[in-house]
């Protein structure tokens, strides 16, 4: 059993002000091996605690969460995390970024270089190695990112929307490179979004997050993902289906802000 | 040489940059558009004709280029300045320049004063009547004795022939003087003239003394003429005060004036000497009015017109001699700027700023004497080498206890007084460095002192700030003991710490690198916390979920995210140091190019406070320079994240 698993997880920050935030209630969830999970909602539900809380960044109020049958109780090696800004340390070369977890833990200098190269093929960044990430554009920046992760082999992969930042084109590129790596190395992704289409297209299971106290509101379990692998991610889109769920999820969205907005005044 | 080359160097650079500029305009297009700030760039002709405007400016206000082109003018000017004092004196006697006579205004004077003198008895509330009587006799006698001087018909036929006979000189010398090879010179004074010009040296010349190693400028101006022109000035000037010194032992005293001045004093005298120590006042008022008496007797008072003739001659000297002068007067208002040679009187020294300015070219030689290890400032020179053996380093750096640790016991001399030595004893002199090994250059002087100093204390200030600094901005505890310490010192101005320092630390090296320490140490403190507390957060995540320790975190990722501000830090660290070691190396010490600058001030060594000057600015600005490459090469990616 490699899953992810969510007991009873509660979240309650004290803001600077000292209101109490419920930022997550009662989150129960589980999420197989190779699952990739796209969480979606609007801004203030709790997402980016969640990753922050898987991550091992923050420690939950209480409540249980488990990788691999084990407690998370602090960062590790096997979450991998990619960020909306890339956070590259640009005093190192592209190659240096990548291979940096692997000399973080002394392996073999030889076997090292070997797999960062065989990692920029895969993210399509074969040749950069010796530029420095401060000359690379957003999307590439964001190829770095990934690679940088997964060169370590981490279990579960944590996305922090990651294509947040990134033009249209370069965006559609990023997807259908996320979907290509989920396939090939077959990793547990949770991968964080603003943008409904991309949680749809990427999500092999989505939730749809509510925010005050922030909860899963309602859960999908998606085939676009799957035809992503094999068709054209433009032509998913024109389908039926796909149209329809983006709708619902759209309409489901804009009620919660509403529901907000109409709190605050 | 070097000044006029300079000169015409200068000229020419300015002229043909101005003529590259103005191409530019018509050929760039970027120059169609006003405001384009592409207009500013690439202008280093322009730079050219700035610095030339700043050298030339100096050249001029330094009266090097007056030196350069004009030496001679110059010699003859001081001539001229000269005749001018010599006329002085005469001239004042009559209404050439001043508005009157002089014994009309002499008169007007003392008559002034005797009524003066006469008010003040008359009220006076210490005198009885019968000594205001007596005082005010004394008063009318002496006003009588004005007009035996100034009637024309008492003229002694006497004194009247010696004015005539001044008078004549005058002529003669105007005469002689338009004469083109007066003062008729023979071939041994020409001689004797030039060997005493040879001697005397060129304007400025700069000599050493070989004893003492230290240089100054001899003369200013030379005084000996060493032109025709000048010689005739000078032979004039020295004619004139022969002239003026005849006029003014004659005396206009007639013996009717001599016994009315005579019957004066010894009234006076007598009326003194019956006057008791009660009666002061009475002795003083007519110790006053017999000073007036004298003061008449030796004023040159004339009758009106005695003196006519005289005043003639002494105006057609003059204009000869101002014609004489031709363009020389307009090269003393146009090249010696602020100030004139002829002002300067028979000194013939430098005026304005001719005075606190030193001379490019003699700034130069200076320098360039200076930089000689043998000559240096104070025994020491500026930047040398010294051949140490490496052994004395070794002594310098290894502890000597490493040597009393060792069990045994150091050689004891024997019966025999011999001394043998063992492996104790042995090792005892490799640790003090008492063995000959090779040598090494190592350079020492004046600037190495000081750069030895910045650069110590800022290595010190970095090795201990950028630690603690990182340590401040990544915990709690260390902010908060740290806190309290660096900001209760670093408000202070580095300089307010020096006396205290110095006295306790010493005038030497130590107490100088901890001030500077001092400094650097609180600067890096700052930008390393800062550099520590400012790196995003998601590094740190993403650092942490590679893998990676916290020590790892902090080597890898908090420190190479922090150089921008350390370097910053640094740069920032250095001028600070910099500025401070050369005020600390005013208040005390022994070396260091502060110390030369103070030195100069004490002697008024215009040149050698320039030089150092220049030598703080260069090194200020090497030390920039090397920073900015540094930082260039080790933060490429700053600004651009």
């Amino acid at each position: 059993m490699s899953d992810l698993v969510s007991q009873d997880l509660n979240m309650i920050f004290k803001t600077p002000k000292g209101e109490t935030v419920h930022a997550l209630k009662d989150l129960n969830f589980t999420l197989k091996k190779g699952e990739l999970l796209t969480v979606l909602g609007p801004s203030g539900c709790g997402k980016t605690t969640l990753l922050n809380i898987t991550a091992g960044f923050i420690r939950p109020t209480s409540g249980i969460i488990k990788l691999n049958n084990k407690e998370i109780d602090g960062p590790g090696v096997e979450r991998g995390m990619v960020f909306q800004q890339g956070a590259l340390f640009e005093w190192l070369t592209v190659a240096e970024n990548v291979d940096f977890g692997l000399r973080m833990k002394n392996e073999d200098s030889i076997k090292t270089s070997q797999k960062v190269n065989e990692w920029l093929e895969i993210v399509g960044l074969k040749g950069f190695g010796n530029t420095p990430t401060y000359q690379l554009s957003g999307g590439m920046q964001q190829r770095v990112a990934l690679a940088r992760c997964l060169i370590n082999d981490p279990d579960l992969i944590l996305m922090d929307e990651p294509l947040g930042a990134l033009d249209a084109l370069t965006r559609e590129k990023m997807q259908s490179l996320v979907l290509k790596i989920w396939k090939e190395t077959g990793k547990t992704i949770i991968l964080i979004t603003h943008s409904v289409e991309e949680a749809l297209l990427l999500g092999e299971r989505l939730y749809v997050m509510a925010p005050r106290p922030g909860r899963i509101h309602k859960e999908y379990n998606l085939p676009f993902a799957s035809m992503g692998l094999k068709e054209d991610l433009r032509e998913i889109k024109k389908n039926k289906d796909f149209g329809e769920k983006r709708e619902e999820i759209l309409e489901m969205i804009w009620n919660m802000e509403e529901e907000i907005m109409g709190k605050e005044i | 040489m070097l000044t006029q080359a300079v000169t015409f160097l200068i000229f020419f650079a300015v002229i043909g940059c101005i003529l590259y500029g103005r191409k530019l305009i018509k050929t760039e297009k970027v120059d169609a558009v006003f405001g384009n700030p592409e207009r500013a760039l690439g202008g280093t002709h322009w730079v050219i004709v700035g610095s030339s405007f700043l050298l030339l400016i100096w050249l001029y206000y330094s009266w090097d280029i007056a030196k350069g082109f004009y030496p001679k003018s110059a010699n003859e000017l001081c001539q001229v300045a000269k005749v001018n004092d010599s006329l002085l004196g005469l001239k004042y006697q009559f209404p050439i320049e001043e508005r009157e006579l002089k014994s009309t205004s002499q008169i007007k004077k003392e008559n002034k004063n005797l009524k003066n003198i006469n008010i003040e008895i008359q009220s006076s509330e210490n005198l009885n009547n019968e000594q205001k009587i007596i005082l005010v006799s004394f008063i009318n006698k002496t006003n009588q004795l004005i007009p035996l001087l100034t009637n024309e018909d008492l003229l002694e036929n006497e004194t009247k022939q010696k004015i005539y006979d001044i008078t004549g000189k005058i002529n003669l010398l105007t005469e002689k003087f338009q004469k083109p090879d007066y003062p008729f010179e023979t071939e041994q004074e020409l001689n004797d003239r030039l060997k005493a010009v040879s001697e005397e040296g060129g304007w400025g010349i700069t000599k050493i003394d070989a004893g003492s190693g230290t240089i100054e400028n001899t003369i200013e101006v030379p005084l000996i003429p060493a032109t025709n022109k000048g010689l005739k000035f000078h032979a004039a000037a020295q004619e004139l005060n022969l002239i003026s010194d005849e006029f003014f032992k004659l005396r206009n005293h007639n013996p009717r004036f001599k016994n009315k001045i005579k019957e004066i004093k010894d009234q006076i005298k007598t009326y003194r000497k019956s006057l008791d120590e009660s009666e002061e006042v009475a002795s003083n008022y007519a110790k006053n009015i017999m000073k007036i008496a004298r003061r008449i007797e030796f004023a040159s008072i004339y009758p009106p017109n005695a003196l006519d003739m005289m005043q003639n001659a002494i105006i057609k000297f003059e204009n000869v001699q101002i014609k004489a002068q031709g363009g020389l007067r307009f090269i003393d208002i146009l090249l010696f700027p602020a100030g004139t040679i002829v002002a300067s009187g028979p000194s013939c020294s430098e005026q304005g700023s001719g005075r606190w300015l030193p001379k490019p070219s003699d700034t130069l030689n200076k320098f360039i004497l200076m930089s000689k290890p043998s000559v240096g400032y104070k025994d020491i020179p500026l930047l040398w080498i010294d051949m140490v053996d490496v052994s004395r380093m070794i002594g310098f750096i290894l502890p000597d206890w490493i040597a009393d640790i060792l069990p045994g016991d150091y050689p004891i001399h024997t019966n025999d007084g011999i001394v043998k030595q063992n492996f104790k004893g042995n090792v005892l002199n490799i640790v003090t460095g008492n063995f000959k090994l090779f040598k090494v250059p190592v350079p020492y002087g004046h600037i190495w002192d000081s750069f030895m100093r910045v650069f110590l204390g800022l290595v010190f200030g970095i090795l201990i700030g950028v630690p603690l600094g990182l340590f401040m901005g990544l915990n709690r505890f260390a902010k908060g003991f740290f806190d309290p310490l660096i900001e209760l010192y670093r408000p202070v101005p580095p300089l307010a710490w020096a006396p205290l320092i110095i006295s306790v630390l010493g005038i030497d090296n130590t107490g100088k690198v901890f001030l500077l320490f001092m400094v650097s140490l609180s600067i890096m403190i700052i930008s390393a916390r800062a550099g520590a507390s400012g790196t995003q957060l998601s590094k740190i995540h993403a650092a942490h979920s590679l893998g990676a320790s916290k020590r790892q975190i902090l080597r890898y990722v908090i420190f190479p995210n922090s150089l921008p501000e350390i370097l910053t830090g640094i740069r920032v660290a250095v001028g600070m140091c910099w500025g401070t070691l050369v005020a600390a190396e005013f208040l005390a010490g022994t070396t260091g190019i502060g110390f030369v600058e103070n030195v100069a001030k004490k002697y008024f060594q215009y040149e050698v406070i320039w030089i150092t000057i220049f030598i703080m600015g260069m090194l200020g600005l090497l030390f920039d320079i090397t920073l900015r490459k540094i930082i260039d090469k080790t933060i490429p990616w700053r600004g651009k994240g």
